[in-house]
C-alpha cells in the first residue's frame, strides 16, 4: 500500500534577503527553472489537495516567504483546512505588525534562524545585517504568544558558539533551539571545504549540548541533526524516500525532499500539470525509490535498511554520481572513501593551521554564473 | 517527568499547551495532536481525555466525569500517565486549581 504523506514544505519563493553560504536551495535557484511562481490560488490548492491526501504539517519556507505579499492569505488558507502551519523564517524586516496579522491569520508557529549567537558573526554568515532585525523578531513571538524555534545551522565557523547559542535561545524564553549541522546538499555542497567542521569541534560541542540538556529539563528542547560525513550509519533521510514528506517548489516542481530537484536522473512533475495524488502516487521522482525493492548491496540484505532506508538518494547522487547507490555515508558503502576524503581535507587544514577556503556567498549573480558552468 | 517536577495532585488544572492543537485526521481517521515539527496519534479514550483539558477542570474532574461517562473504575493512574506522559513534552500543562 502507498503511504500517505504527513508533511508539506511549500517553498514559496527562492528571493532571499540573506546570502548564507550553506543554503539548501537549489545551486540554480535564480534559473528559468524556479522563474514563474505559482499564484495565490495555485498554492491554495495544493494545500488543499495536500491535505486530502493527508498531509497534517505545513512548512512555509523559501527563500524568504516574507517577500510573498499573499503570505496571510496562505496562512488563512492552511489554518482552515486544519493544517498546523510553520513559519520558516529568516525575519529580515519583519515588523510586529505583520507578525501580528499572521497570528490573526492562523499561523501555529514560528522559526527563526540565526547564523551565530553574535551580530558581528551572524551577519558575516549570513552576508547581510540581519541580527538586530532577528532579535526583535524573537521578542515579538513572545509577546505575540507564539511557540519559537530558533534553528541554527552549525558549521567550522560557528560551532564554538554552541554554548552562547543555547543561553541566546533560553534568555529569549524559546520552547525549541535546532542546532542543525550542515547537511551538504545545494550551496552547502558547493562550500564543503569552506564550511566542513573538525572531529574536535563537533567532540566538544556535543559534550556542550549533554551538558545544557541536563540543566534545561524539559524547559528548552535542544534538537541536535547529526553531522552525517562523521557518522558510521545514514541518516533516515526524510523517513524514507516519498514515505512522508514533499517538498513544492516556487515554480510548483514537486520533489520527495528539497534537496531532490538536483538530481538529474529523476523526471519531476508539476502542480500545474497534475494533481498533488497523482504526483505522490504515481509520478516517476516519487515511485523510483520509494520501498526498499530498488535497493542494491549491501542494502538489500541488511538489517539496517528498516532503519535508514538506504539513507540519502540526493547524497549518492551527489557524492557517488548514482543516486540508486548505498549513501556513500554508510561504513559499509564501497563510496565512503569519497566521505572520508573530504573530512581528512578539514582534518588537515585544521592541523596546518591554514584558514579554511573561503565560500561563495548563496547570491543570484553566483547562482546564475554556477548555472551557466552546467 | 524530568526537570525534578513532582507529580500533579488531583486538583492540578491540566491544560493543552498552546504550542499544540487537537485536529482530525479524516483520512486516517483519527485524532491527533500536533505540535512544532511533530504529532501524537491519539486513540478514542486519548481524545476524550484532552477534550476535558480546556483549563477549567481539575484531574479528579476529569476522571470523575470519564468513569461517569464511560462506567469504567480504576482509571485515574491511566489518566495520570497519559496526561504526564504528554506534559514530559511540554504538550499539555497544570494549572493551580482555583483558591
Amino acid at each position: 500500500m502507498i503511504p500517505k504523506p504527513l508533511w508539506l514544505l511549500a517553498e514559496l519563493t527562492y528571493r532571499c534577503p540573506l546570502q548564507c553560504p550553506y543554503c539548501s536551495n537549489p545551486l540554480d535557484f535564480a534559473g528559468g527553472r524556479f522563474k514563474h511562481e505559482l499564484a495565490t490560488d495555485e498554492w491554495c490548492r495544493v494545500f488543499r489537495e495536500a491535505r486530502a491526501l493527508g498531509v497534517l504539517q505545513l512548512g512555509l519556507s523559501g527563500g524568504e516567504p516574507l517577500l510573498r505579499p499573499d503570505l496571510e492569505t496562505l496562512v488563512a488558507t492552511a489554518h482552515e483546512l486544519g493544517l498546523y502551519s510553520s513559519l520558516i523564517t529568516s525575519a529580515y524586516r519583519l515588523t510586529r505588525d505583520r507578525l501580528a496579522a499572521l497570528k490573526r491569520a492562523g499561523l501555529d508557529h514560528v522559526q527563526i534562524s540565526v547564523q551565530a549567537a553574535d551580530a558581528e558573526l551572524s551577519d558575516h554568515i549570513a552576508g547581510t545585517a540581519s541580527y538586530r532585525d532577528k532579535i526583535a523578531a524573537y521578542h515579538y513571538t513572545r509577546e505575540l504568544g507564539f511557540p519559537l524555534t530558533v534553528n541554527v545551522v552549525l558549521h567550522r565557523k560557528n560551532l564554538h558558539q554552541v554554548e552562547a547559542m543555547i543561553r541566546l535561545a533560553e534568555s529569549l524564553g524559546a520552547e525549541r533551539i535546532e542546532l542543525a549541522n550542515t547537511q551538504f546538499y545545494g550551496w552547502a555542497f558547493h562550500n564543503r571545504n569552506a564550511l566542513m567542521p573538525t572531529k574536535a569541534q563537533l567532540d566538544t560541542a556535543w559534550e556542550v549540548v549533554l551538558r545544557e540538556r541536563a540543566r534545561l529539563g524539559n524547559r528548552l528542547e535542544i534538537v541536535w541533526v547529526l553531522p552525517d560525513y562523521h557518522e558510521q550509519y545514514p541518516k533516515p533521510c526524510m523517513g524514507g524516500w516519498a514515505r512522508a514528506y514533499m517538498t513544492v517548489t516556487p515554480g510548483g516542481e514537486v520533489w520527495p525532499c528539497h534537496a531532490a530537484g538536483r538530481i538529474t536522473t529523476l523526471q519531476f512533475a508539476n502542480v500545474r500539470d497534475h494533481p498533488l495524488e497523482w504526483i505522490w502516487s504515481e509520478s516517476e521522482a516519487f515511485t523510483r525509490f520509494r520501498g526498499d525493492s530498488w535497493m542494491p548491496e549491501p542494502c538489500r540484505s541488511c538489517p539496517r535498511k528498516a532503519l535508514d532506508f538506504g539513507g540519502c538518494r540526493c547524497q549518492a547522487f551527489l557524492v557517488a554520481g548514482d543516486a540508486g547507490v548505498t549513501d556513500p555515508v554508510c561504513s559499509l558503502s564501497s563510496h565512503r572513501r569519497l566521505v572520508d576524503a573530504a573530512v581528512a581535507e578539514a582534518e588537515q587544514a585544521a592541523a596546518a593551521a591554514e584558514l579554511p577556503s573561503e565560500w561563495v556567498y548563496r547570491a543570484a549573480p553566483a547562482s546564475r554564473a554556477i548555472a551557466a558552468k552546467g | 517527568m524530568t526537570g525534578g517536577v513532582n507529580p500533579p495532585g488531583a486538583a492540578a488544572v491540566p491544560c493543552i499547551a498552546p504550542k499544540a492543537r487537537l485536529q482530525r485526521d479524516e483520512v486516517r481517521r483519527r485524532d491527533v495532536l500536533l505540535y512544532p515539527e511533530g504529532l501524537v496519534a491519539l486513540n478514542e479514550t486519548g481524545t476524550a481525555i484532552l477534550q476535558l483539558c480546556d483549563g477549567t477542570r481539575s484531574l479528579a474532574e476529569i476522571v470523575a466525569t470519564l468513569k461517569q461517562r464511560y462506567g469504567a473504575e480504576g482509571i485515574e493512574l491511566d489518566v495520570t500517565a497519559f496526561l504526564g506522559a504528554l506534559a514530559a513534552k511540554g504538550l499539555v500543562t497544570y494549572g493551580s486549581p482555583p483558591r
